[in-house]
């Protein structure tokens, strides 16, 4: 039976991007609005699923002096049906998207999860492994990206959440939110939320001051 | 030679591969404690994109473009949406040549940066070099300036922030901000910086 955890753990507790660094690479970049966030999460959740299945299932017969060359090329093939089926029906946010559909496959979530866990899991918790993962990576994008559409445009999926001053309102859009920099400062912040919340994540620091006891008391 | 100049410029500083474009970011972020290892790391980055987007330029132009193979009488074939595999197995094959390479002649510096060697060859910003090469359709001059002016603006960008981290390891930050959270927002500040490269005129 398949352990629940196995699902949620990476969601919160295990975050592949707030934890462990992985994948933030092609992802910044995308969010600017929660549309073009949420169609990355998609793609890459689906692409994760995929290639962990059929990793999962090809791992006794990968000679490991090869696997990762074989891991990289289920990836990036994944990645072009998925990158070419955006461009047959979305085809304005796959011109959006550029080229950072086909930098999934270069992504550390995807290669990180296939190498450290489908790689010696059955086909079934592997997949789940790999849903919980591009679930806890969607959940960093759609939060990003729905912070930067709202303040910097005032809008959510393009529909009017703060009326802005050219409209008449109150609302004066944030330009900075629009910018590279906004992506990093937010994210940070992310991390620091979670980390106060979920206090083993906290990095020890080499150097850091500790409370040493006073002699004689 | 003044376009390529300012091309230069621009792949190295107002195009920032990490910072303004936020590719390589896994790296960049994870082999930025300190500073010996980040210039290690910035010089791989700028030996392996200067030989690959040439390269990469070279096998689109010839065999993977649309129209390459009106030679062989193919006018229609339009391989371009392979390129995404040939340029990961042209990385791939780069990166293990120049370590053979230099195992071979320079195995001194191979213990200082052998390691991060093998990670370049799944490294979003060599890859995305190689990419926004083929979309934005330079010649072979302009993809060879391109390939090392993004190596050198990601060299400058990672050593930078080492330094900084370096200065910053004796810093009695909020607990929740240690290592990854205050690298972040460091990121977001050099990115600031960086941002008003922007507005340079440029010759």
């Amino acid at each position: 039976m398949l352990p629940w955890s196995t699902v949620t753990d990476p969601i919160l507790r295990q975050n592949p991007v707030t934890l462990q660094i992985l994948g933030i690479c092609s992802a910044l970049a995308v969010t600017t609005t929660l549309a073009a966030a949420a169609t990355m999460a998609a793609a890459l959740t689906v692409v994760i699923v995929c290639a962990a299945a059929i990793i999962s299932l090809l791992r006794n017969h990968l000679p490991s002096s090869i696997r990762l060359i074989m891991q990289i090329i289920i990836v990036a093939s994944l990645v072009i049906v998925v990158d070419q089926l955006l461009q047959a029906y979305f085809y304005e946010m796959s011109q959006r998207l550029s080229v950072f559909v086909s930098l999934i496959a270069t992504n550390c979530v995807v290669l990180g999860r296939t190498e450290s866990f489908a790689l010696h899991n059955r086909p079934l918790p592997a997949m789940a492994d790999a849903l919980g993962n591009g679930l806890g990576y969607s959940l960093v994008l759609i939060i990003l990206g729905s912070l930067r559409e709202l303040f910097g445009r005032g809008t959510l999926l393009g529909y009017e959440v703060l009326r802005t001053v050219e409209q008449g309102g109150w609302f004066e859009p944030l330009n900075l939110m629009l910018l590279a920099p906004s992506a990093f400062f937010l994210l940070g912040g992310l991390v620091w939320a979670i980390r106060s919340w979920r206090t083993e994540q906290v990095e020890t620091s080499e150097f850091g001051l500790t409370r040493v006891k006073e002699p004689g008391s | 030679m003044n376009e390529l100049a300012s091309l230069f410029i621009r792949s190295a500083f107002v195009e920032n591969m990490p910072l303004t474009l936020f590719l390589g970011l896994c790296t960049f972020l994870a082999l930025s404690r300190r500073p010996g290892t980040a210039v290690g790391l910035g010089i791989a980055v700028i030996a392996v994109m200067g030989v690959t987007v040439p390269v990469n330029h070279l096998l689109y132009q010839f065999v993977l473009a649309p129209g390459a193979w009106t030679w062989a009488g193919l006018p229609d074939l339009d391989l371009s949406y392979l390129r995404l595999l040939t340029f990961i197995g042209v990385v791939s094959a780069a990166v293990q040549l120049v370590e053979m390479v230099l195992d071979r002649y320079l195995p001194a510096l191979i213990t200082t940066f052998g390691v991060f060697l093998s990670l370049l060859a799944v490294h979003c910003a060599i890859l995305g070099g190689s990419l926004f090469m083929a979309d934005r359709s330079y010649n072979l001059a302009e993809s060879a300036v391109f390939g090392l002016g993004s190596g050198t603006g990601f060299a400058v960008a990672v050593i930078m922030l080492s330094a900084i981290r370096r200065r910053l390891v004796y810093a009695d930050l909020p607990a929740g901000l240690q290592g990854l959270g205050i690298a972040f927002i460091l990121t977001g500040m050099m990115s600031l910086g960086f941002s008003t490269f922007a507005q340079m005129a440029l010759p």
